[in-house]
């Protein structure tokens, strides 16, 4: 299936969705917080889509903004979609979460919440995965400060 | 050097079959006693520190792509068994030479420590590769990369690369050997002590 052929698909899911095709061969859509988990299903579910398979998540820190992007994939008909997600909130960046429609996004989300303390709504097991249990702060958050480890070039 | 050019025995003679073959390394004078035995006049330090130098095993520790050099550095092709590095361990306990090839993290720095503090001595460290000499491209901006594994353990050879060529590697434990032939046991101290205070 062609871009142009997913995008209108996808976009009679929601009106809030922004379509492009920025610096990519993928369809790039960016939903809005709340509609981010309903998109999700409905992509998954579509029997013309069938996005089954969600093979990379990204943690992002554009400066302003934090967000999620979600790269899928359909083993059915291999096309893909790229999703964007973003929030202007720094304090308590919160997202739903996906591990309940891609059993993948559990270690994934994980992997987010550890570097970039985004946290996700339902998720059952979030805590950090690589860094240890006591460290503090969002290592690859743009705005992370570290005097002690960190020499700043 | 072909086999006929070896010369693996000190009771080896020449092909007058009088005088006796020493070997250059051999460290000490060798005196023949008459009826096929000789007397060695050497001092204990030399001894050791012949036998320590040409006998250094290596354990493995490979964090990042300098362990694949180091891997080929001990492949047939580089070989430094060659040269007495024999057989790597993957024990610390077995281990006389720890070559630290790869990125030391925050994380794995008590692991190195620790496994420094399990082997037995005279124990002796290579730091191989920029990322363990400095932290070298992580220098800058990284929350993780410790600037050099000499913060956490004193190291002995550093050998530069990003990653180093197995000739180079060659060329640091040939040097490591060097420094050992030069040790004294009377004046050598343990390299930990005093580490975590400052001194090198």
């Amino acid at each position: 299936m062609t871009n142009e052929e997913i995008q209108h698909i996808v976009s009679g899911f929601s009106d809030a969705l922004t379509f492009s095709e920025e610096a990519s061969e993928f369809l790039n859509v960016e939903v809005p917080v709340a509609e981010l988990h309903k998109v999700c299903e409905q992509l998954k579910s579509n029997p013309d889509l069938k996005f089954d398979y969600l093979f990379c998540v990204t943690g992002m820190d554009w400066g302003t903004d934090l967000g999620v992007i979600y790269h899928l994939e359909s083993t059915t008909f291999r096309h893909n979609i790229v999703l964007k997600v973003r929030t202007s909130d720094r304090e308590n960046p919160t997202l739903d979460s996906v591990a309940d429609i891609w059993l993948t996004a559990e270690l994934h989300e994980m992997e987010v919440y550890d570097f970039f303390g985004i946290k996700f709504n339902n998720h059952p097991n979030l805590r950090r995965l690589f860094l240890p249990l006591e460290w503090e702060g969002w290592p690859l958050r743009k705005d992370y400060v570290d005097e002690e480890n960190m020499i700043i070039k | 050097m072909g086999v006929d050019d070896k010369q693996r025995y000190i009771c080896q003679t020449k092909p007058d079959g009088f005088e006796q073959v020493i070997p250059e390394s051999f460290p000490g004078k060798v005196i023949p006693g008459g009826n096929g035995a000789n007397i060695v006049i050497s001092s204990l330090d030399q001894v050791v520190n012949w036998g320590r130098s040409n006998s250094l095993w290596p354990l493995y520790f490979g964090t990042s792509c300098c362990a694949i050099e180091m891997m080929q550095t001990g492949a047939p092709k580089h070989d430094f068994s060659r040269f007495g590095f024999e057989v790597a361990r993957p024990s610390a306990r077995q281990a006389d030479l720890i070559i630290i090839a790869g990125t030391i993290v925050n994380k794995m720095a008590p692991v190195l420590r620790r496994l420094y503090d399990q082997m037995a001595e005279p124990k002796y460290v290579i730091a191989m590769g920029a990322c363990a000499i400095s932290g070298g491209p992580f220098y800058y901006n990284s929350y993780s990369v410790v600037k050099g594994a000499d913060h956490v353990i004193p190291v002995d050879v550093y050998v530069p690369g990003c990653p180093p060529r197995p000739e180079a590697l060659l060329e640091g434990m040939i040097m490591l050997q060097e420094k050992i032939k030069k040790e004294s046991m009377k004046e050598k101290v343990n390299p930990i002590d005093g580490f975590d205070e400052g001194k090198i």
